[in-house]
């Protein structure tokens, strides 16, 4: 076995009839990873995950867990552990019964099996709850239930589906920090499947960047924001201004670019289309003479010393050294 | 509009359908307190108004030798034609419930098979199956040719109210309990029985109500013995005393009590469930 590796993905497809999900992707996982998979809608990623899971059938390709080729064996059997989106806890136990769940059923005892999960509610501060029901806990109590009963059986690699999409926005930093607090002192992987580059960039070790069934781009979020590959990348991570020049399509980070006069350096002309003030920065939106939409963040100093008004002809400015050219889409 | 503010009093309408509804309700019910309060009649009464008195003489009378002796009898025959009946429907209804989840070859088919039997006259279905135990040179009775009839009518309705019992089932339940290392028929036992319970519970009782009064389906098909509400039907023709109507103040309180029961238990369950939602 390859002890580098916590799940490595060897050709993997995914077939619907004619339709393919997942397009012969390959990707290796580091031990003790945080990675994410990212994408639009649609993109694959959470029959990525599925599939990983042992709850989708894999059309073609290998799965590894820990070396081991896991492609036919059950989800207990893999080592890995799920956390459902909407958690599924079971609605007829209290959270004691819903944690010790798979120890129940590989036939542990109930003296034993409840004191490990009251360890483990424990571990997720939730040990003054063991005796309420799922419905009588708020959204972000009920998930640390779920992450509770998915870490009881120890996997190799817990799988998170959109983990913290039910949660509001408030709660969602709250509980990103956790998680990642968790991963690190687990120290096993999180493969976690979300659609907001905020989250994979604030958690991933790995961000996987997936479209269309395939991955478009790995690596850390911090090589991806500052190299992304494509038009598509860079535009989906946000933030970064995708332009057409004669040598091809170039990428400029919309923090780097501010409003100024032709003689500056490289620029770009367009219309103003929209101010927004966002605290710290202040976003201006512009259309070009060619129609592509950029924009800059300013930093609200410098943008109230030289207002912009939606309507008005206005010069996107940049320096040489922040461009990053793109391969073509 | 004319009329386009808001108001706090009621529109017209409201007091309208609420006397429709109080019709509805006089209706529905009228005639069976009728029934209820001459069950009571005097010693001497008749089974028409006025009242002679107070008595319990006529429900004495259901459990007495003679006329009604078959009565309790044949009480017993619909108890336990409806236990079985609604056992194979809620074993059957709830297996096929959970398959239609899935569409599968034939699927299409067997649903409009179903939903067929349904719109069947029932008399005419009682009927040919009447007629083919007898080509087949088959005794008709109550735990074959009657069990197969009341089947007919209670199969279809617990398949469509598991549709909609299923309908409300996370399949992300099952996946879970998968995730989590059960078997199937851990998975089932532990996860998506318990769940469907309350559901399950309802196509119980339905089945069983269903069974208990069927009429149409059964009286072809029943061979020598009576259930009840034939036996009943029996005696209405040929008897008139407020003996028949002491038959119908205590099938109706068992009927009550039974919905009572369920009721209770519903809420039990519900309510352990569903705590502190507000």
């Amino acid at each position: 076995m390859d002890p580098r590796f916590d799940v490595e993905l060897v050709s993997v497809t995914k077939r619907y009839g004619q339709t393919v999900a997942v397009d012969d992707i390959s990707l290796r996982i580091p031990r003790g990873t945080y990675c994410c998979l990212l994408g639009p809608s649609g993109c694959g990623k959470t029959t990525t995950l599925r599939m990983i899971a042992g709850h989708e059938a894999i059309s073609d390709g290998d799965i590894l867990i820990h070396g081991e080729n896991v492609s036919d064996l059950t989800p207990i059997k893999r080592g890995t552990a799920m956390m459902f989106q909407s958690y599924a806890l079971f609605p007829h136990m209290n959270c004691l019964d819903n944690v010790a769940f798979s120890l129940k059923m590989r036939g542990v005892a109930k003296k034993e099996r409840h004191a490990k999960a009251r360890e483990f509610l424990d571990l997720v501060h939730m040990g003054n709850y063991a005796e309420r029901l799922p419905a009588q806990l708020s959204g972000g109590q009920q998930q640390r239930i779920a992450l509770a009963r998915a870490l009881i059986n120890k996997p190799h690699v817990l799988l998170l589906d959109e983990p913290l999409s039910a949660l509001d926005p408030f709660l969602r930093t709250k509980v990103r920090e956790e998680l990642k607090r968790l991963q690190r002192e687990l120290g096993i992987t999180f493969i976690h499947v979300t659609h907001s580059q905020d989250e994979a960039m604030a958690l991933a070790d790995l961000m996987v960047v997936m479209e269309a069934g395939h991955i478009r781009q790995a690596a850390h979020p911090r090589d991806i924001f500052e190299r992304p590959v494509s038009p598509f990348i860079a535009k989906f991570i946000g933030s970064h201004n995708v332009l057409h020049v004669d040598q091809g399509p170039i990428a400029v980070r919309a923090d780097r670019c501010r409003l100024g006069s032709a003689e500056e350096g490289p620029h770009v002309r367009g219309e103003v289309i929209a101010v927004e003030y966002q605290g710290a920065m202040v976003r201006v939106a512009l259309k070009t003479e060619r129609g592509d939409e950029v924009s800059a963040l300013v930093p609200d100093q410098l943008f109230y010393r030289k207002q912009a008004e939606p309507g008005e002809a206005a010069t996107l400015v940049w320096a040489e050294e922040d461009i990053h050219a793109l391969a073509e889409a | 509009m004319a009329n386009d503010r808001i108001s706090e009093k009621r529109p017209w309408t409201f007091y309208a359908l609420a006397i429709l509804f109080g019709a509805f309700l006089l209706f529905l019910y009228g005639p069976m307190l009728v029934i209820y309060l001459l069950s009571f009649q005097g010693e001497n009464g008749g089974v028409t108004f006025p009242m002679t008195g107070f008595s319990l003489v006529w429900f004495g009378e259901v459990f007495q030798k003679g006329q009604m002796a078959d009565l309790p009898v044949s009480f017993g025959r619909s108890m336990a034609l409806a236990s079985l009946v609604c056992t194979l429907t809620v074993v059957i209804s709830v297996a096929a419930g959970l398959a239609f989840r899935r569409r599968f070859p034939g699927s299409g088919v067997l649903f409009y098979l179903a939903v067929a039997s349904l719109v069947m006259p029932s008399l005419l279905v009682g009927f040919g199956i009447g007629l083919g135990f007898q080509f087949l040179g088959l005794e008709t009775s109550l735990f074959t040719s009657a069990l197969g009839a009341q089947l007919t009518w209670t199969l279809p309705f617990g398949l469509f109210a598991m549709f909609a019992v299923v309908n409300r089932f996370n399949r992300a339940w099952e996946e879970a309990a998968t995730d989590l290392g059960a078997s199937a028929w851990q998975r089932l036992r532990y996860v998506t029985l318990p769940i469907l319970a309350p559901g399950i519970f309802g196509v119980a009782m339905g089945a069983f109500t269903l069974s208990y009064d069927e009429y149409a389906r059964t009286t072809l098909t029943i061979g020598a013995k009576n259930t009840l509400p034939l036996e009943i039907y029996a005696l209405i023709s040929s008897a008139t005393s407020p003996t028949l109507f002491a038959v119908g103040t205590m099938t109706t309180a068992i009927s009550f009590t039974a919905i009572l029961v369920t009721l209770l238990i519903l809420g039990r369950m519900n309510r352990r469930r569903n705590l502190v939602k507000a």
